[in-house]
């Protein structure tokens, strides 16, 4: 009775607090995070230099896959939907609006295009679509789709964007350029995987030398 | 009163005739949770931050059609690289001879060395690199010999079509000389 007893402190700590931390921390992480979007496309693209991060908004990305078949991306819904329309009226294809915005990728011919549309979207994928032709000069569809586009942006900045397949051949690549040329987008962007500048390399005593690097 | 006590209930220090409804703690060890969710973050911040694509910039000159309108490059100051199938390189200094004796071979590795001689004899106001790529040369060349032109800070480079003559020169010469890598 007589002596006060000394509080004997517990090892357990109240885990609670730091639990709802973590998960708070988790899903946030979990919602900002862009899961690549289903790669309908098996692409590996070379990797170079270039330290520039390729844009991710307002793009309008070609495609070329490793037996030089060209697909068409784009992810501005609004410009979708103009382009659509477009070419609705002007080659009178009887495009379903709504299917055309959903799609992610472009990748047949204009005839074909109304039922490419009526695909259900899993079963379309680079293996088994033919590509927008662009081999045959005189019939460069690119050109005529990139000129749509064009339109459709209308003096807006876009992000023309090539992604190439490292084994594709150099005349799809080449074809892809002329239908830049002939729209008049003389600049364009290449995705690449970044790599590292080769030690003692012109570029890496640039570098070195604290130099900013011209893009 | 002893004897009643040992009956009830073994070894509890509890005064006699307490019941002893057992008391089930409504705490978790929560330690393992904490673990598992710090775990799930580490992995979400890897993927997020990863293998940022990067995009190589190219700027394509404008077709000129009249032979008067095209840039003119000095003689002396032109290199021409080919593209050849299987990762192969041919190069030669200025315009190619009739009998194509300063028609060389050389590869990805070596190129390098070769450009980097060309640049150190040649002043650079006249150096122009000039790409062809054959249709027997993939992608992934094309990228890394623009990669190159970036790697030795070549400023005044283009990618010009490849001529016929050429692209038989390049065919022979492919099938001639086994690429060494």
């Amino acid at each position: 009775m007589g002596r006060a007893k000394l509080p004997r402190k517990s090892t357990n700590i109240d885990m609670t607090a730091m639990c709802d931390v973590a998960f708070l921390l988790l899903s946030f992480f979990i919602l900002t995070t862009k899961f690549k979007p289903a790669e309908a496309i098996a692409v590996t693209t070379p990797s170079s230099v270039a330290a520039k991060v390729a844009p991710d908004k307002d793009l309008v990305l070609i495609t070329i896959d490793k037996d030089g078949k060209v697909f068409l991306t784009m992810d501005n819904e609004q410009i979708k939907e103009v382009v659509a329309n477009n070419l609705n009226s002007t080659m009178n294809l009887g495009l379903d609006v709504k299917a055309f915005k959903k799609a992610g990728f472009y990748g047949v011919p204009f005839s074909s295009l109304a039922s490419f549309l009526q695909i259900p979207e899993e079963k379309r994928t680079g293996a088994v679509l033919t590509g927008i032709p662009v081999k045959d000069s005189t019939d460069n569809q690119l050109n005529t789709w990139i000129r749509i586009v064009k339109d459709a942006y209308m003096g807006k900045k876009m992000n023309l964007l090539l992604k190439g397949d490292n084994a594709s051949k150099f005349p799809a690549f080449k074809a892809v350029i002329d239908a830049f040329k002939k729209n008049d987008e003389q600049k364009f962007q290449m995705v690449t995987n970044p790599e590292s500048v080769p030690t003692g390399s012109e570029l890496w005593k640039l570098t070195m030398a604290g130099e900013k690097r011209d893009e | 009163m002893a004897e009643m006590d040992t009956s009830s209930g073994g070894g509890h220090k509890k005064g006699p005739g307490v019941k002893k409804g057992k008391k089930l703690s409504t705490r978790v060890d929560l330690t393992p949770m904490v673990d598992l969710g710090f775990l799930l973050i580490t992995f979400f911040i890897f993927t997020t931050t990863m293998s940022q694509p990067t995009a190589l910039k190219l700027m394509l000159p404008k077709d000129a059609d009249k032979p008067e309108e095209q840039n003119k490059a000095k003689e002396s100051g032109v290199i021409t690289l080919l593209l050849g199938k299987d990762n192969t390189v041919f190069y030669y200094e200025g315009q190619l001879d009739n009998t194509a004796s300063n028609f060389k071979s050389s590869n990805f590795s070596g190129i390098r060395e070769v450009l980097l001689d060309k640049k150190s004899r040649t002043p650079e106001k006249d150096l122009v690199v000039v790409l062809k790529a054959s249709s027997e040369s993939t992608y992934k060349n094309v990228v890394d010999i623009l990669d190159e032109m970036s790697i030795n800070v070549l400023k005044r480079y283009a990618l010009v079509d490849i001529s016929k003559q050429e692209e038989e020169l390049v065919k022979i010469s492919v099938a001639n000389a086994a690429p060494v890598n």
